[in-house]
């Protein structure tokens, strides 16, 4: 067994740096690079495209980084954990195996592929049998928004990850799969830890909260002292160096930029928390309460200490389906009375939308500079506000609705009040609405399947 | 500068700004959390969570006992329009709070620019809350620390 493993994270989301990826495996050791790449809807977009091409529906970003990184994989030993298989994970396991054969690399690779997390084709079996799916904040059933789903995938965690490690895999390529799950099942193979050795699981899979998000651990969107934080135009990625005991260290490599300390891992450790007793994924339940994090040194933070608590027998499913429509406009009021005008402009905006017989579900307007962030919070605007920017969305079932309201905004400019500018983007896009359901079924129902493939 | 009181603390005397209203004007000063803490928010759909971090370990009992549910709830009056759900991280000197109900039906489905809330951490910063001017020296918070607005 190895001492230590160096786990790196290479995107906080899809849409991340592209070069953090490159920079992590080019930047110093590391035994493993996981990639988050699936946001709640990004399910449903991948569907689409799945829909008009049977070989597509999988972040297609991954396969030109993989064909970037992969020889340098190889010779160094590191091993990939990526979700960057969307809808279609066997598809993007087969462009992933296209560019390593044509790199060279055919016989000295092998590509695991975790499928079972779509249930798509499986709902109304569901619904007939009485699981509900129902909304978890809502509690809503599945039946009343049955008509209008678009994906429908169930979170799987570290286990089937760890199996296509022990079969071989140089990359494993999931599905719907947890994020924390991609750092977890490196350490578990690693290390050989029991399936229900449930502090080792915890720890694992708050190191995988940690660096789940890229850079917000080392630097990034960090309050703490943020003027003080050096460099972040050269930001390094934050590396998880794990131990067999569950302990691990958080750092970064040498001469990037950003700053690991105690405050930073704090913040990111508090970032879209629920109850911190129980953080939950597939693989055990967390105690966030029992965290304890120690200096280790210049961008060390030492996290030790952490227990949890059997799994659940449930696994979340995220569904995604169509919601409606909406659009948003805005245009820029200048001194002298900026706020004044912008909220003139948006009475007779509402105005003439009433008279138009619109029909929405709601219509909000900010005005960006007076209180779109904090709202009454932030006091009475100044009347000497150099500009305010009016910020009107719209939301509603009836696109032609939406899209009427779009055709609303230029007008203000030649027939509400002065000094306005600002509409150099054209007219607002009328956006379709993809909603996001999440429910819980028993785990019983689901049967990850897991492929290892040579290259 | 806001017409809220504002204490100036001079060399270990405390004394007055210009509203006079209140016997205790001399024991009491108001602290804004900027000064005795940092924070990250986020989403859980239509739920905001905001963590907030005491600055100094000797701030954390501070938070405990001053910045309640209750508090929080009055403090994003009109913006969270759920329920207001505290926890507490005594080993991160942390504390946890979740604002059910505002922003505006969560993800894709609402209109707000911080749809994300993200914002929500400084927005909870912008609170005051009122100390014993003796236990804010104790805590060696010496300046007046009501925010400008």
């Amino acid at each position: 067994m190895r001492e230590k493993i160096r786990v790196a994270s290479g995107q906080g989301f899809w849409g991340d740096l592209l070069d953090a990826p490159v920079r992590q495996v080019e930047g110093g050791r590391i035994d493993y690079l996981m990639l988050d790449y699936l946001a709640e809807v990004t399910m449903s977009i991948m569907q689409k495209q799945r829909a008009r091409d049977p070989s597509a529906g999988y972040a297609r970003d991954f396969v030109p980084l993989m064909r970037e990184i992969l020889p340098a994989c190889v010779e160094r030993d590191i091993r990939v954990s990526a979700n960057a298989g969307g809808v279609n994970p066997p598809a993007c396991a087969e462009a992933v195996g296209d560019a390593a054969r044509e790199l060279g690399l055919a016989g000295r690779l092998k590509i695991g592929i975790v499928t079972g997390d779509d249930i798509m084709d499986r709902l109304d079996d569901f619904l007939a049998r009485g699981i509900e799916l129902r909304n978890m904040d809502t509690n809503e059933p599945l039946s009343s928004v049955r008509d209008k789903i678009q994906s429908a995938n169930v979170y799987l965690g570290a286990q089937p990850i760890v199996e296509a490690l022990r079969g071989g895999a140089r990359v494993v390529i999931t599905g719907r799969a947890t994020d924390t799950g991609l750092t977890l099942a490196p350490l578990i193979h690693e290390f050989g830890w029991r399936a229900d050795d449930w502090d080792k699981l915890s720890a694992g899979t708050i190191a995988g909260h940690i660096i789940e998000c890229g850079a917000q651990a080392s630097g990034g969107n960090c309050q703490y002292d943020w003027q003080s934080i050096p460099d972040l135009a050269n930001v390094g990625f934050p590396i998880v160096e794990a131990a067999p005991d569950g302990t691990f260290v958080v750092t970064k490599h040498e001469g990037t930029g950003g700053r690991i300390n105690i405050p930073a891992i704090k913040e990111q450790l508090v970032y879209e928390m629920g109850d911190p007793h129980e953080y939950i994924t597939p693989d055990c339940v967390a105690d966030f309460t029992s965290i304890q994090l120690a200096d280790d040194g210049r961008d060390r933070v030492r996290v030790y200490g952490i227990k949890g608590k059997p799994a659940t027998e449930f696994y979340k499913v995220s569904i995604s389906y169509s919601a409606g429509f909406k659009a948003v406009g805005t245009l820029v009021y200048s001194w002298p009375q900026a706020y004044d005008k912008a909220r003139a402009a948006d009475r007779i905006l509402r105005a003439r939308l009433e008279r138009l017989g619109l029909k929405f579900d709601e219509i909000l307007t900010e005005f960006v500079g007076a209180n779109a962030t904090h709202g009454a919070l932030a006091g009475d605007p100044s009347g000497d506000a150099p500009e305010v920017q009016l910020r009107v969305g719209v939301r509603g079932s009836d696109r032609a609705d939406v899209e009427r309201f779009t055709k609303e905004i230029a007008p203000l400019i030649l027939t509400g009040p002065p000094g306005v500018t600002g509409f150099a983007g054209g007219r607002p896009k009328v956006e379709e609405i993809v909603a996001y359901w999440p429910a819980l079924i028993p785990k019983r129902e689901i049967t990850p399947r897991v492929e290892v493939r040579e290259v | 500068m806001s017409a809220v009181a504002r204490w100036e603390n001079e060399g270990g005397a405390v004394a007055a700004g210009h509203d006079l209203r209140g016997l205790n004007f001399l024991a009491k000063m108001k602290v804004q959390l900027l000064k005795l803490a940092h924070a990250r928010s986020g989403d859980k759909g239509d739920t905001a969570n905001v963590g907030l971090i005491a600055l100094r370990d000797e701030f954390y009992p501070v938070l405990v006992r001053e910045v309640t549910a209750e508090r929080v709830k009055q403090h994003f009056r009109g913006i969270c329009h759920g329920e207001v759900e505290r926890f507490e991280l005594p080993n991160l000197n942390a504390l946890n709070f979740l604002l059910h109900e505002s922003l505006g039906g969560g993800g894709t489905l609402s209109l707000m620019t911080d749809a994300q809330g993200k914002t929500f951490s400084t927005a909870l910063l912008r609170m005051e809350i009122d100390l014993d001017a003796a236990e804010a020296r104790s805590l060696g918070i010496e300046e007046q620390v009501s925010g400008d607005r």
